[in-house]
């Protein structure tokens, strides 16, 4: 009997807090779509920390859900519409390539808001996102410059496309402001993720004389050839320094969580729009790792760069800016459009190599 | 004392048409035990899995969109294994066929008349067959090794389609991202349903019925299954050999071919640095999955694309890594080979060690 009383006393109180609570308590489903696995301590690893970062800001006001390993074609809409029809409020799709289908997807479900990285398209329940990461890649040029003594640095591309190209124009510029002469290696391993072509690639470049290695794929390995051969590097997406704790000068962060947290609590608020961000190291969406194994002279030229960008008055890509072939891409003073951002598929002057088309 | 693999002097009909099913029970069963190890209740685990993507509309449509390449490739490759030749290349004929396909939708999109749905079909399985033929042609005239050519061209081929996304097949409008453009709706397969099912299913069951009833019903079916078994009795019946070569690359390519430019123009809408999450290489399994036989290839097809759909599902349900899939799929092959194998063979327990390089046991 004092069982069953406990019992309906609980009940009891369950329901006193279940009718107490307005709907608002109901936790808000928050969907990730990644390219990668999340352990690739890369891409799709930054936007998992994120995503963490997320349950650990909300607590119990969200719940969370992600679908790694997705990759582009047919695969991504479903995905994508998978967790729309789930109950997911928020989905955040991480990959370029998951653009159209999102959009689709979007159109379909007009209750769900869409957020996607790094693409171009908007609908009114469609947002995009994507960071200025080739601000960082400005100051890496300056690292690169003021420390190497070869005047060459070698660059890891994995696909000729406008987010590859535009880092390594920025990375040229930040480069030739301290040397002009400075000279810079290509070599595009078409993929992504591929350790043993990164590799491959990294150990091509040292043999040729660079001792700064640039990478902008995402594993590990070319962190481990520079650490191997005594060569300087740049870690990418995450701070790598664990695998080149003598070689990493810095590396690239991706913060994607206080974009994250900004955009469900505007959801929450009901506040959200289909806004286009594009947040640089002002925003904190594009940092980079604590700079490491170089001298006191090359951190203060990176730490008065990323103090201007922090300030947000500075533009790398202002006038005077020449293509590789010599035309002029900015007159002296203009500064870019972010549709010139967008669409780059050109070197700027200084580059050895050719762009592949 | 060792292990060794006897032969059977006959194999049981029955246990023959059983094994993938007993192979299918000893996955869920060992998927079961794995799941309790990493700590989820198996059943819910194996229900999210295998049954819960089964249980609405969307879900079972997604099926049959995942299934119908598998199924159309893997029908087209079990005639050209029947007959003793290693297409491992439909990766690339779906590549190629995807590109063909495309050829009207990008470069002559202002052609949106009732002819151009059946010719971007045709121009798809020209392509496919195009590309098939490379092997054929190799290994009946040179006598190359056609699981390594046919293999090598898929990496040609994917490199073929980055090329002309990247490059000229590049969006106008797409601020040199690399995408074509999108298809015009004229230039999109039709579609079954309010979903995303579309027409390259009922292309997979026609293939499947057209295979079915060639290799049961006519002469062309027995002269593929004779010169697959028995090249020298096949002919001394006065069957090509080289014929055959060519009749199995050209119906696989054909198929691959379809697959990829339905793929492209019903399921994606464009044409992607990555159309396929390897297609024709899992298509491969599905093949031998179902005994090479059609009717086998359909229930293997929904099988294998159950495995993706159910992945996916229980990530998105109870959390599960997307690593179990791969784990998942894994198992049931090692299933299925060991109890093929066990079909067929027998373990035997030798006692005394015998002088090596005997030939014992070996048929």
């Amino acid at each position: 009997m004092r069982k069953l009383s406990k019992i309906l006393a609980t009940a009891a109180l369950a329901l006193g807090l279940g009718a107490g609570s307005s709907f608002a308590d109901e936790p808000l489903k928050v969907g990730f779509v990644y390219v990668g696995p999340v352990s690739d301590h890369g891409y799709s690893y930054q936007h998992d920390l994120a995503r963490k970062a997320v349950e650990k800001h909300f607590g119990d006001k969200v719940e969370t859900t992600f679908i790694e390993n997705v990759p582009g074609g047919a695969d991504a809409e479903r995905a994508v519409e998978r967790l729309a029809r789930s109950g997911h409020e928020l989905v955040f799709s991480t990959s370029f390539g998951f653009m159209n289908p999102t959009l689709k997807v979007a159109k379909r479900f007009p209750n769900v808001k869409f957020e996607h990285a790094t693409g171009f398209k908007r609908a009114k329940n469609m947002a995009t996102y994507n960071g200025r990461f080739y601000e960082a890649r400005y100051v890496m040029g300056q690292i690169a410059a003021t420390a190497s003594e070869t005047g060459t640095a070698g660059y890891i591309g994995a696909f000729p496309i406008p987010e590859v190209v535009r880092g390594m124009n920025a990375f040229m510029l930040g480069a030739q402001s301290v040397d002009p002469d400075f000279k810079v290696k290509v070599i595009w391993v078409n993929s992504w993720y591929d350790p043993g072509r990164e590799a491959d690639a990294a150990k091509a470049l040292v043999d040729q004389g660079v001792d700064v290695i640039l990478q902008h794929t995402d594993s590990p390995a070319p962190l481990q050839i520079a650490q191997e051969r005594g060569v300087l590097a740049f870690g990418q997406a995450s701070d790598n320094i664990e695998f080149a704790p003598t070689s990493q000068a810095s590396a690239l962060l991706n913060d994607w969580a206080p974009y994250y947290i900004d955009r469900i609590q505007a959801v929450m608020d009901g506040t959200w729009e289909a806004t286009d961000t594009w947040g640089g190291i002002d925003s904190g969406m594009v940092k980079l790792a604590p700079l490491r194994n170089v001298s006191d002279e090359v951190k203060a030229v990176a730490e008065e760069t990323i103090a201007k960008f922090e300030s947000g008055e500075f533009e790398p890509f202002t006038g005077p800016v020449y293509k590789q072939d010599g035309t002029v891409f900015l007159e002296d003073g203009v500064e870019v459009t972010d549709e010139q951002l967008l669409g780059m598929n050109f070197f700027v002057k200084g580059f050895d190599a050719s762009l592949p088309n | 004392m060792r292990l060794e693999l006897e032969k059977r002097s006959e194999h049981s009909a029955l246990m023959t048409i059983l094994s993938p099913v007993l192979a299918l029970v000893l996955t869920l069963i060992a998927g079961g035990i794995l799941f309790a190890a990493m700590g989820y209740n198996p059943g819910e685990a194996l229900y999210a899995f295998f049954l819960e993507p089964l249980t609405n509309q969307w879900s079972i449509e997604e099926l049959l969109v995942k299934a119908g390449p598998l199924i159309l490739i893997a029908v087209g490759l079990s005639v050209c294994f029947l007959s003793n030749n290693w297409n491992i290349g439909a990766e690339g004929q779906f590549t190629i066929g995807a590109l063909t396909g495309s050829i009207i939708p990008i470069l002559f999109h202002e052609y949106t008349g009732p002819m151009a749905m059946p010719l971007m079909v045709l121009m798809g399985a020209l392509g496919g067959m195009a590309w098939a033929s490379v092997p054929a042609f190799l290994k009946t005239r040179f006598g190359t090794n056609e699981i390594l050519t046919s293999l090598m061209l898929v990496y040609i081929a994917q490199y073929l389609l980055d090329y002309l996304v990247r490059g000229p097949w590049r969006d106008p409008d797409g601020f040199n991202f690399p995408e074509s453009r999108l298809f015009d709706d004229a230039h999109t397969l039709m579609t079954l349903g309010d979903g995303r099912l579309h027409l390259g299913i009922v292309f997979a069951l026609v293939a499947v019925l057209a295979v079915w009833f060639m290799l049961s019903q006519t002469l062309k079916g027995f002269e593929i299954k004779v010169m697959g078994e028995t090249p020298r009795a096949g002919r001394f019946a006065g069957f090509s050999h080289r014929g055959i070569v060519w009749f199995g690359f050209l119906i696989s390519g054909a198929c691959a071919g379809i697959a990829g430019m339905a793929e492209v123009s019903g399921s994606i809408g464009q044409l992607t640095p990555v159309i396929s999450p390897g297609y024709g290489f899992t298509a491969i399994i599905v093949a031998f999955l179902g005994r090479l036989n059609p009717i086998g290839i359909v229930f293997a097809g929904l099988l294998l694309a159950l495995s993706y759909i159910g992945g996916e599902s229980a990530q998105v349900s109870i959390g599960l890594t997307d690593k179990i899939t791969r784990v998942f799929q894994g198992m049931l092959l090692f299933f299925v080979l060991g109890c093929d194998t066990l079909i067929l063979y027998r373990i035997r327990l030798i006692k005394t060690a015998r002088k090596a390089g005997g030939a014992h046991g070996r048929a």
